[in-house]
């Protein structure tokens, strides 16, 4: 079953120059795809279209709602996205209201949403961040919090961008054992082609708002020239350096 | 910590000041705001020469800082920029009521300075009473209490962001200022030149910010309006409270006390 669907979408900012071209593609359910290319390839315009943030030409689906007006509440409620930008993301004073505040504006109980918040701290080992201000917390720590406030919101489908960014190697691998193991939809937009060959099956690869490339995670991220020809390198756990 | 760091965390301290717990925090947001506002009410209408009667009202704010575990210093200290102001309001009276009302040996006190000293007065104790509401209440839970008021959740709405987007701003300003510091060692503030980009900049970063804030609070289920903290159903001990303050303000408004303990002592 197709949880997302783009047909034709083309979008430009201001600009005018289209960062996203006619494009095309699904993903199924339970599916993990990765999300690479270049600085301004167009990741992170690709998920707030999904978000309907912003808004352009063609067809996008998601769940089998067509984006428009009415269903954006019904869609936005299906998909939790993790910012690229942390400080945007979270903006309660403390960890724990920002946690609660996706949960609780959509109707589940204090009870449930208490036991969420401390479910996702635990498995991603943040119960001590929980009472914590958000001004005060470190870069990567936000980064963490973030995510937790995305899980504690258990939706359907999870939109990372950027998830690893400014996080240390054990966090690093927290994030990719937690991604492993959620069953829900997932796609991730990263440069860390480390921490997608780990978490994903599929992988699409974008130069100028359009797809090169479309396939099993693998076969793609060890194609060093395609990788090359689009600014980046083979993942390090391939590059065989001794 | 310079001005701008300091002002950010003087904001956040309100915060966490109204997070902590004490009986005045426990009370029902409601409960104290209705208080505060009859508080307020009977302070500001207590004749202007009626010394004796508006002294006895600095209890109330005395005995809920005590309650409330928050020293008066603090309120004091926060309020260092807008208690001037308000004293400041009755400087000219002594200048334009001359009639004299009290001989203190030699010193003539005319109605002007007394009347000087209750203005004063019910400036500074309206704002430890506003004060001890803010450093008690959560802006959430007060939020909430102006709702069961039915006051339009587009302006408890808009109260709430305007706490958040200030926050944001001064963010932003740090940042900027920080940034700027870097590459210009050695001098003092920003230079003039660069007062206008520095603005523009500013305005369209924190609108930036504030837009991709609100972003991410829909994508989260924001709808309009806040779900607020949790505000239980008010306890009968807050209906007491309320009703308990709202009868003594009445009665120190309408009774002069002082003069009824002092006629007590004095026979
Ligand atoms: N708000 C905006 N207004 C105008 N142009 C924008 C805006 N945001 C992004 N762009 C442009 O759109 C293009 C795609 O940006 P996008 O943020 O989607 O890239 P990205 O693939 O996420 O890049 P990165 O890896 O750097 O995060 C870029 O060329 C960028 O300059
Ligand atoms: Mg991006």
């Amino acid at each position: 079953m197709t949880m997302i669907e783009f047909r034709n979408v083309s979008f430009s900012y201001d600009s005018g120059n289209p960062v996203v071209a006619d494009l095309s593609f699904s993903i199924g359910r339970g599916e993990t795809v990765g999300l690479i290319g270049a600085n301004g390839a167009g990741k992170s315009t690709i998920m707030k279209l999904l978000l309907g943030l912003v808004t352009g030409e063609g067809e996008i689906t998601v769940d089998g709602l067509p984006m428009n007006r009415q269903n954006l509440p019904a869609i936005r409620q299906r998909i939790g996205f993790v910012l690229q930008d942390s400080d945007n993301q979270m903006f309660m004073p403390t960890v724990y209201e920002d946690m609660i505040f996706g949960p609780r504006n959509y109707g589940v109980s204090k009870e449930e949403t208490d036991r969420r918040v401390d479910d996702v701290l635990k498995c991603l080992g943040l119960q001590e961040l929980k009472h914590r201000y958000n001004h005060k917390i470190s870069g990567g720590e936000k980064r963490m919090a973030a995510i937790a406030t995305i899980l504690a919101m258990e939706p359907e489908m999870i939109l990372m961008d950027e998830p690893s960014t400014a996080l240390d190697p054990v966090n690093r691998r927290t994030v990719i054992n937690t991604v492993n193991r959620l069953p829900q939809t997932k796609l991730i937009a990263s440069h860390d082609l480390d921490m997608i060959l780990d978490t994903c099956q599929r992988v699409i690869l974008l130069a100028g708002g359009a797809i090169v490339a479309d396939g099993d995670a693998e076969t793609i991220l060890r194609d060093r020239e395609l990788l090359e020809a689009n600014r980046m390198e083979l993942p390090f756990c391939l590059q065989g350096r001794r | 910590m310079d001005k701008l760091s300091q002002a950010q965390s003087e904001l956040r301290e309100m915060d966490a000041l109204a997070a902590e717990d004490s009986p005045v925090h426990r009370l029902h947001p409601l409960c104290k705001l209705l208080v505060t506002v009859c508080y307020i009410a009977a302070v500001v209408s207590f004749p202007k020469y009626d010394f004796t009667g508006l002294a006895v009202m600095v209890l109330y704010p005395a005995v809920l800082f005590q309650a409330a575990g928050i020293p008066v210093r603090t309120c004091f200290y926060k309020l260092r920029i807008v208690l001037p102001l308000v004293c400041a309001v009755g400087l000219v009276n002594p200048f334009l009521d001359r009639t004299p009302m009290l001989q203190l040996g030699m010193v003539t006190i005319t109605g002007g300075v007394i009347s000087m000293v209750t203005l004063m007065m019910k400036g500074v104790f309206s704002l430890m009473a506003s004060f001890l509401l803010i450093a008690t209440t959560t802006i959430d839970s007060l939020c909430a209490a102006l709702r069961k008021l039915h006051v339009p959740s587009i302006l408890t709405t808009l109260l709430l962001l305007t706490y958040r987007y200030i926050g944001v701003m001064l963010e932003e300003v740090t940042i900027m200022t920080e940034a700027y510091k870097l590459r210009a060692p050695g001098q003092k503030g920003i230079h003039i030149s660069a007062w206008g980009s520095f603005l523009g900049q500013l305005l369209l970063r924190s609108m930036d910010r504030a837009q991709e804030l609100f972003g991410s609070m829909l994508l989260r289920g924001f709808q309009g309006e806040f779900f607020y903290a949790d505000v239980p159903p008010c306890k009968p001990s807050g209906i007491v409270y309320t009703i308990a303050c709202a009868g003594a303000f009445l009665l120190a408004r309408l009774v002069p006390i002082a003069s009824v303990l002092g006629g007590l002592f004095v026979g």
